[in-house]
């Protein structure tokens, strides 16, 4: 459209048209140039070529969501950055010293190598509080992306075949990266990460029978021992990013392989994938990007404080502060610690105490939580018997089943983190505490019910609303006056890119229940499990509503051209939604 | 099935709209106006350029600025921190934008297609692999050899064993130690922090004081501390008590603690009987005790009875006494395990 004259000569090379002084400046590749000869060089070594042709200009849809994962990836990396940093200065251990470092209102203190080592990082090293800092907002950043970039995969059904191990990796992911964040905020051997510890032991020796045990070898004895950290440490820096990177490099691979999913238009099928080529555009924005994320963290680190260790001070198992929170990430597991009931929750038998008002809440929940996550793409795979590719996402109204059961997940979620700020939640708007317990504790089990069967509703209203958009266009806010003195709104129809992107979506239909007969015709018992799955799938994908067939959209078509016919033979005038001109 | 035939089989939606195909390219004003595109160049060049002056600042910023005793110089940040944030920010936040800038406005922006394949190999490939591993489990044998192959699995997996066995070390067995504290009969107790006795004419009713036992307090003959570094925490992290006073006629003591009490003083373990954190949040009027990690509240007034939230059990209750000093002192150890629950306590 604002393709102009002065171009035309150009429309048949690209080449020729983009940004001339690329050719004037930009280094070739060509036989002989110093880029071509360092790619010779590299391949009479390592023979990538073979590779690298097919994807040194590999194609990336865009869309800002597909931006959500790459921020997770980034905030990985300043993690690696930032982290390598602090481990310079960084003693994990908890032999006891006296803080002499710059800091006066704790010189003199009695503390552990591990807290003092953290204060000289945040007083005595320059740069060092704004890498402490920009390390622990990284972790935050890594984690919420990773759990958004989540909910992006699910809603658009990006996790279908052939994706379905990608997603158990991101899960596997996300788990790490959660056990990455305890272990970290642990080691400074604050009073607030000692807290968590604390806490953490009391988990451990909630488990059933093993329980006590596995509390002496996790601190070397009674808690606190003096082995935790160093331990968390070896762990933190070393075994779970180890297990990050080796899986991370999996999801790329598998990203790579699979290509990206892209989003249904004009030109985009299952069969093609269109957008930007890797080499230059998306390793532009993404290398960009990487910068970005950086910028941002330290932004972050700078500007606002993050885990003030030096306010909370040193660990000292017999003090707490009022408002005790873990990170936020770790907020809906304490907030399920908080609202489960104690005493009904504890039994002891035979000389033994079970302490389901512990282990439930913090092992078992956030356990189950990961095997649903783990289990979706092949719960929803057996529903639906789809045994077909997919590459093209889905909106989330176009599987009301789908959406909903994440949303009921999420609203799990979000109120169990309520219940983790339950103290906070009741000092800044003044309720009792109590109160919002209870609620709680009825809420977590009503909530995601009544969000799954608002967010289905809503969907299919959605779909409705795409079908009416379809048949008869979309509002323009135009009102017509007809002839007779009716009022009704000029609708127009959708353009037809969007039409299309609309219209060719997979029907959601429920399977039908199989009757397999024998050789002799006689109908074969259905099995307990092809009629769970015709329930499932009945309640899950039944209920919405069909694009319109090519028949019905032209008959609407005709129907309203027809109508414009009418409305033009009269001697109407086309009113603003606004009415200045609306005659009385 | 055959892949082939799985393939043919998938359902193709039948889509009432033709597809209209890529739509034509929109050149961008830097395509076609050369004053544009020079006017992309020079910003993205300058973006760079701010980039390497707030290097240059950085640099600057962390010698010249003195980070020792400066932590809330800005608004509660050290002004090194601060400084260094904000320029490392900016240089690379202006490296970031440029390059972006740079690719959408002077780099292709013409969509490309590219085909997609099946996952799953060819059926010949799949043929030739499945061939392949056949050849080469049949040429080793390991079907025919049951007796290989089940000891070599029996071997195998033998050496779990030693991988499970070599983390013993990592912790002693509990024992009885989490049966017990460093209480006994006649152990004064001891204010937190300071170290003092008690003396229940120090307390008023309605006070509240954090204990321990003076054992943790004390010097040997050398004049070296008892307990310090991880046996002071240990001990700590289990003997500490709140010691509260009540009018007398508000406590309900449990049967057989009618004699725990002194002139309504009454002492209970800090540490909640839920995950183990100290308790310290106390309401005076109504005797009730919050734990501020789970809300767990415990009635002191009623043997430290759970009111609210997640614990199971009352804190444990220590039984006091007063000494010949006049200063109050444990008649015992506590009758049962403090802290957060575990399996073997019974």
């Amino acid at each position: 459209m604002s393709t102009t004259e002065t171009n035309g000569a150009g429309q048949s090379s690209v080449a020729s048209q983009v940004a001339s002084t690329n050719g004037a400046k930009a280094s070739s590749a060509k036989k002989g140039s110093p880029v071509g000869k360092a790619a010779n060089w590299a391949d009479e070594r390592l023979g990538l070529a073979g590779a690298a042709k097919k994807n040194l200009r590999k194609v990336f849809p865009d869309h800002w969501s597909f931006m959500l994962g790459e921020i997770a990836l980034w905030s990985f990396v300043v993690l690696l950055i930032t982290g390598v940093f602090l481990t310079l200065w960084y003693r994990p251990s908890m032999a006891e010293v006296t803080y002499t470092g710059a800091y006066e209102p704790m010189r003199g203190l009695h503390v552990s190598e591990a807290f003092a080592s953290t204060v000289d990082l945040s007083f005595d090293v320059r740069g060092g509080l704004l890498m402490r800092q920009m390390h622990h907002w990284a972790a935050m950043l890594f984690i919420a992306a990773m759990l958004v970039h989540m909910m992006r995969v699910y809603f658009t059904g990006a996790y279908r075949k052939p994706r379905e191990l990608n997603w158990v990796i991101g899960v596997l992911l996300l788990v790490m990266g959660t056990l990455e964040g305890f272990t970290g905020y642990s080691l400074p051997d604050d009073m607030l990460s000692g807290t968590g510890i604390r806490a953490a032991d009391g988990f451990v020796k909630s488990i059933p029978v093993i329980g006590t045990y596995a509390s002496f070898f996790l601190f070397d004895g009674e808690f606190p021992g003096s082995a935790v950290i160093s331990r968390l440490y070896t762990v933190h820096v070393l075994l779970l990013p180890g297990l990050i990177l080796g899986l991370i490099a999996a999801h790329m691979l598998l990203l790579v392989y699979h290509k990206h999913t892209q989003w249904p238009g004009p030109g985009r099928t299952e069969q093609n994938v269109v957008g930007y080529p890797m080499l230059p555009v998306y390793a532009a924005k993404a290398g960009g990007f990487f910068f970005i994320v950086f910028g941002v963290t330290a932004l972050l680190g700078g500007l606002f404080t993050l885990n003030p260790i030096w306010a909370y001070g040193p660990y000292d198992p017999s003090k707490v502060t009022a408002g005790s929170q873990p990170d936020w990430y770790m907020g809906w597991p304490d907030g399920a610690l908080r609202i489960f009931p104690g005493p009904p929750l504890e039994y002891s038998f035979f000389g033994v105490t079970l302490s389901l008002n512990v282990f439930i809440p913090i092992i078992l929940l956030p356990t189950i939580a990961i095997l649903i996550l783990l289990a979706l793409p092949f719960v929803e795979a057996w529903i639906t018997k789809d045994k077909r590719e997919h590459h093209l996402l889905e909106r989330p109204r176009d599987a009301p089943g789908r959406t909903a059961t994440m949303v009921a997940l999420m609203t799990f979620y979000g109120l169990m983190w309520m219940a983790g700020g339950n103290d906070i939640i009741a000092i800044t708007f003044d309720l009792s505490i109590n109160q919002i317990t209870y609620f709680l504790r009825v809420a977590v089990i009503v909530g995601p019910i009544l969000a799954f069967i608002i967010t289905r509703r809503w969907c299919i209203s959605l779909q409705r609303k795409d079908k009416e958009d379809l048949l008869h266009g979309y509002e323009t806010g135009i009102i017509m006056r007809s002839a007779q003195g009716g009022f009704s709104e000029r609708h127009e129809p959708l353009p037809v890119g969007k039409a299309y992107a609309i219209a060719q979506r997979d029907p959601d239909r429920p399977v039908e229940l199989e009757r397999a007969t024998d050789e002799n015709g006689v109908p074969s018992p259905t099995t307990r499990s092809a009629r769970l799955r015709h329930r499932l799938s009945a309640y899950l994908h039944g209920g919405g509503v069909d694009t319109p067939t090519r028949a019905e959209l032209e008959k609407a078509h005709a129907h309203a051209a027809h109508e414009h016919e009418l409305e033009g033979s009269g001697d109407d005038r086309a009113l603003t939604a606004r009415g200045e001109n609306t005659p009385h | 099935m055959t892949l082939e035939q799985e393939r043919s089989s998938s359902r193709v939606p039948q889509v009432p709209i033709e597809d209209p195909g890529l739509g034509e390219h929109t050149w961008r004003p830097t395509d076609v106006a050369e004053a544009k595109e020079r006017r992309a160049e020079r910003q993205v060049a300058a973006l760079f350029v701010v980039s390497m002056v707030c290097t240059v600042v950085f640099v600057v910023a962390y010698f010249a600025i003195d980070i020792g005793d400066n932590w809330t110089t800005f608004a509660g940040l050290g002004a090194s921190t601060l400084v260094l944030g904000l320029s490392l920010a900016g240089a690379l936040l202006c490296i970031g934008v440029g390059i972006i800038h740079w690719a959408r406005k002077l780099m292709a922006d013409k969509e490309i297609v590219e085909m997609r394949h099946p996952a799953a190999s060819s059926d010949d490939d799949r043929e030739a692999t499945l061939k392949a591993l056949d050849d080469g489990l049949q040429e080793s044998g390991i079907a025919r050899r049951p007796l290989i192959r089940n000891t070599l699995i029996g071997a195998v997996g033998l050496l779990g064993i030693p991988a499970v066995v070599g983390l013993r070390d990592l912790g002693p067995l509990p024992g009885d130690k989490l049966f017990s504290t460093i209480w006994e009969e006649g152990m004064l107790l001891a204010r937190d922090v300071v170290g003092t006795p008690i003396r229940p004419s120090d307390m008023e009713i309605g006070d509240l004081i954090n204990g321990q036992p003076i054992a943790l307090f004390e010097t040997d003959e050398e004049g070296e501390p008892l307990y310090e570094g991880e046996d002071l925490l240990v001990n700590k992290a289990k003997a500490s008590i709140v010691v509260v006073r009540m009018d007398p006629s508000d406590n309900t003591p449990a049967p057989g603690r009618e004699n725990w009490a002194v002139d309504g003083i009454l002492c209970y373990s800090k540490i909640c009987t839920h995950v183990g954190c100290p308790i310290n949040l106390y309401a005076r009027k109504t005797h009730h005790l919050l734990c501020p990690c789970h809300q767990s509240t415990f009635d002191l007034s009623d043997g430290a009875r759970v009111v609210f939230g997640p614990a199971a059990r009352p804190l444990p209750q220590l039984p006091l006494a007063v000494n010949e000093d006049g200063y109050l002192v444990a008649q015992s150890d506590f009758t049962e395990p403090v802290g957060p629950s575990f399996w073997e306590r019974g």
